[in-house]
């Protein structure tokens, strides 16, 4: 029975040639113009982390009182040395790691080869197991590694190729900013996006690599300065790093793991207690008002996914709605044109529910034409989606086969959708009527 | 020429459900053409703001030192060395030191204010840091006042803060610092216990970002006479002589290697001329510009498709009406005006609705994503465009319907 259903189908279609181009025409670009902006929004929205993302929390402290307020009554979204230190040595949650954005240069053993910039982050230990990097060769450095301030580093597969050829390097030794570094780990193809656990100073998306991963209280021993964003309610009273590490300024990121709700409750506590503490002590001049975000909040927070993409998205799907309303019109106009037709099968005892499926056959046919030409035109809107979006953004749409499934179940849906009213009206033709007239 | 509504409002009556999905795909265009026009206004706006920078000649070098445990004074004695190998080449006719540039994409900005203790900051202003060739090299427009002196530049090293007792502001922050009034010899604060007095005043110069964030202080930049020694790197802004940027983007790097090799220039974006910093910088304005044309198009062209589709499946199902008509005495452009008419009629209702749904997206979008007011201006071209799309396309289907002979009447369908 399909089969013939789908046989008048194309013999209709092909009856009024322009008006099927038209349909597919209006479904295909409707279709790609939505799904080339929904796989940009995918790729940015999507989370970056999803096995952990609701243990690992950033906190916030108001060291800026509320002067330096943003709108929303949030303090500042960066730390400060001083409190991103008292929270390390405090330790009260299950991991944590104070960190801040590096840029080093790297010297190659090759005395012949230019001296390379390399980015990345200063971190402590607890970073590894935190955010579960995967390691190619070796693991993150130890607890121990911190506080004896080690020269150890980790670095990532990309630039283990450059170096030592892609070979098990742990154990060599790196040249960075003059001072010799052990490798005790490669990661392995490692880039997540966002950077979660660094979105102020990496902007959330970021071209950039993490090449090198030093510790924390070795980079600041060495005085290796922050590459980072630097926001000061003052100037700084000394010059240098390390005048920046005594001052109020922020220019570090900070995350910790909390494995439950009690942990979570029991942490808000203890920053609270912190901030009294300061209150106390004189430095803070207000009552605490902390915040303390699990990665998905704080992404939102951070508005991480730019608003360009959610509008672009909107404003695609708006003329997605407006093909699906064009191509219902013309499918309305269309069945009815064969009301005689109709009524000629209704007579010969055809049920409602076949004229149902003749037509939604024919609608679901146009969809799927359309959701072809859609594929393709999807295909185009990705490989030259770097034309209309950030670089940095655009290199994240991905065009897969969840993708190319999506667009070809919206398509045929959709239409079918357009042409549920048409058909149901169809459907409603009175034979008798219909016969009489002829 | 009398046109009649009734008999068309009850031929409408007939074909109810083909009218409301016309004009609700009218309503819908217009309402999305409306504010992607308005986007597409915006951000052409933006793209098209003046840096300050006579943009044709300039590039700029960023560069990273390979050895950051220099003291400030061998930075400094570096840099100066650099900017005289730099004006040495054949191909450069000025270059300046400096710590950003407009349309960088961020960087340093200061809160400002008229005296040492204020709590809430006068306004913010972009910062600049060059020596006294920086309003040369980058082709500023030197409206009162004067340059810098070379003795008025001083050394600023890593983190160092520095507040030089001299200043040249652009236009617009002389402005908002004293309304109405002479800058010039005037002084402010910038987030240091001492003044800094305007000895000139430059228009225009654009900030270092384009966020629109920061577009409560667009247009308002402060320069400051230092050479920024800081120990990571340092920018060197450079004019080329007039039609040799290439050449001078060319030898540029050589000359710096040669007078020293410790020091990294990234082969792929290290240097960069101010074509590639705005296409760089304006990306998503581009981007934006770009897909809401394209989507702009397509919707405009299906929506004059789909009227031009409909129409034409009515005219030819009342064929015979219209010979019937025509027996009967009307003449060919009555035919015509009626399908004029009646195409009036439906996007008249449309875009009545249209405004509304225009006007709720933009309130939604104001809401949601801090955009701003859309002016009327909008909705009046979105309006007239769509009438003028539903004639246009309209109008070859009722040329077709006029052509219909009175014969027509005789016939069975």
């Amino acid at each position: 029975m399909f089969a013939y259903y789908f046989e008048l189908a194309l013999r209709s279609l092909k009856r009024s040639r322009g008006l099927t181009l038209l349909m597919v025409l209006a479904i295909g670009f409707g279709v790609a113009a939505s799904m080339t902006t929904y796989s940009v929004f995918r790729a940015v929205s999507g989370d970056p982390i999803p096995w952990k993302s609701s243990k690992l929390f950033v906190p916030q402290i108001d060291m800026w009182g509320p002067k330096a307020r943003d709108p929303n009554g949030d303090p500042p979204d960066a730390m400060d040395y001083a409190d991103a230190m008292a929270l390390m040595r405090a330790h009260r949650a299950r991991y944590q790691s104070a960190m801040y954005q590096i840029s080093p240069s790297v010297v190659p053993a090759d005395a012949s080869k230019h001296p390379i910039n390399v980015s990345g982050h200063a971190v402590f230990s607890e970073f590894f197991p935190m955010v579960d990097v995967p390691f190619k060769y070796g693991a993150g450095w130890t607890a121990d590694d911190d506080t004896q301030r080690s020269a150890v580093v980790v670095i990532s597969s990309k630039l283990n190729d450059k170096l030592f050829g892609g070979q098990n390097s742990v154990g060599r030794t790196l040249d960075i900013e003059g001072k010799d570094y052990r490798v005790v780990g490669v990661t392995d193809h490692w880039n997540p996006q966002p950077r979660f656990f660094d979105v102020v100073n990496t902007g959330g998306f970021t071209d950039g690599a993490e090449d090198v991963l030093l510790p924390f209280n070795r980079a600041i021993d060495v005085g290796m300065p922050n590459n980072g964003n630097t926001n000061c309610n003052e100037v700084p009273k000394e010059s240098g790093f390390v005048g920046l590490q005594h001052s109020s300024c922020v220019w570090m990121a900070y995350m910790v793991q909390l494995d439950d709700a009690a942990a979570v409750q029991a942490y808000r506590e203890y920053l609270d207690g912190y901030a009294r503490d300061q209150q106390k002590a004189g430095r803070f001049g207000w009552a605490p008002n902390n915040r303390l975000r699990d990665v998905p909040a704080w992404l939102d927070a951070e508005h991480v996914v730019p608003s360009d993409t959610k509008v672009s998205l909107l404003v695609a799907l708006g003329l997605l709605v407006v093909c699906l309303v064009n191509t219902a019109g013309l499918l309305l106009a269309k069945f009815l044109r064969r009301s005689s037709e109709i009524g000629v099968r209704r007579a010969l005892g055809a049920q409602r529910s076949a004229i149902y499926a003749q037509f939604l056959t024919e609608a679901g046919i146009v969809g799927l034409a359309g959701g072809v030409l859609g594929l393709l035109l999807t295909g185009v809107g990705v490989a030259s989606v770097g034309w209309v979006m950030p670089k940095d953004i655009a290199s994240l749409a991905r065009l897969d086969v969840s993708l190319l499934a999506i667009t070809l179940l919206v398509a045929v849906v959709a239409t079918m959708l357009a042409g549920l009213y048409p058909t149901f009206r169809a459907s409603r033709v009175q034979p008798a009527w219909q016969l009489k007239s002829n | 020429m009398d046109i009649q509504i009734r008999p068309i409002l009850v031929a409408l009556r007939r074909h109810k459900a083909g009218t409301l999905l016309i004009a609700l795909q009218i309503a819908l265009t217009l309402a999305i053409v409306c504010n992607a026009f308005f986007i597409i206004h915006q951000r052409l706006a933006n793209l098209s703001q003046a840096s300050g920078v006579d943009e044709g000649d300039v590039f700029v070098i960023a560069n990273y030192w390979a050895d950051v445990n220099r003291s400030t004074e061998q930075v400094d004695a570096q840099v100066r060395a650099d900017l005289i190998a730099l004006r040495q080449l054949p191909a450069v006719l000025d270059t300046t030191p400096a710590s950003g540039y407009p349309l960088r994409g961020g960087g340093w900005d200061n809160f400002v204010t008229m005296t040492p203790d204020q709590v809430k900051p006068t306004t913010d202003a972009a910062v600049y840091t060059g020596d006294e060739h920086f309003i040369d090299t980058l082709g500023l427009n030197l409206v009162a006042g004067r340059n810098f002196r070379p003795d008025e530049v001083t050394a600023m090293g890593t983190q160092q803060a520095i507040t030089p007792s001299t200043a040249i502001v652009s236009k617009a922050l002389a402005e908002r610092l004293f309304p109405g009034g002479n800058a010039l010899g005037k002084s402010f604060y910038a987030m240091g216990t001492t003044p800094s007095t305007i000895i000139g005043i430059v228009d225009p110069l654009h900030r270092q970002g384009v966020d629109s964030w920061s577009n409560s202080y667009a247009g308002q930049a402060l320069i400051w006479p230092l050479r920024a020694d800081d120990s990571k790197g340092i920018y060197y802004i450079v004019r080329a002589r007039p039609g040799q940027l290439a050449a001078a983007m060319r030898d540029a790097p050589k000359a710096l290697y040669a007078q020293n090799r410790m020091r990294i220039i990234d082969p792929k974006d290290g240097i960069q001329s101010y074509a590639e910093i705005r296409h760089r910088v304006y990306d998503s304005d581009r981007g934006m510009v770009i897909l809401m044309s394209v989507i702009s198009v397509v919707l405009l062209a299906i929506t004059a498709a789909g009227i031009v589709g409909l129409t034409s499946f009515w005219v030819g199902q009342r064929r015979k009406q219209i010979g019937v008509r025509r027996a009967l005495g009307a003449r060919q452009r009555d035919i015509l005006s009626y399908f004029l008419t009646e195409n009036l009629l439906i996007t008249g209702g449309g875009v009545l609705l249209g405004l509304l749904l225009a006007i709720g997206t933009n309130l939604w979008l104001m809401l949601r994503f801090a955009s701003q007011p859309m002016p009327m201006v909008y909705l009046v071209v979105g309006v007239l465009l769509l009438l003028l799309l539903g004639q246009g396309a309209v109008f070859a289907p009722a040329l077709r319907a006029s052509r219909v002979p009175p014969v027509e009447a005789t016939r069975s369908v």
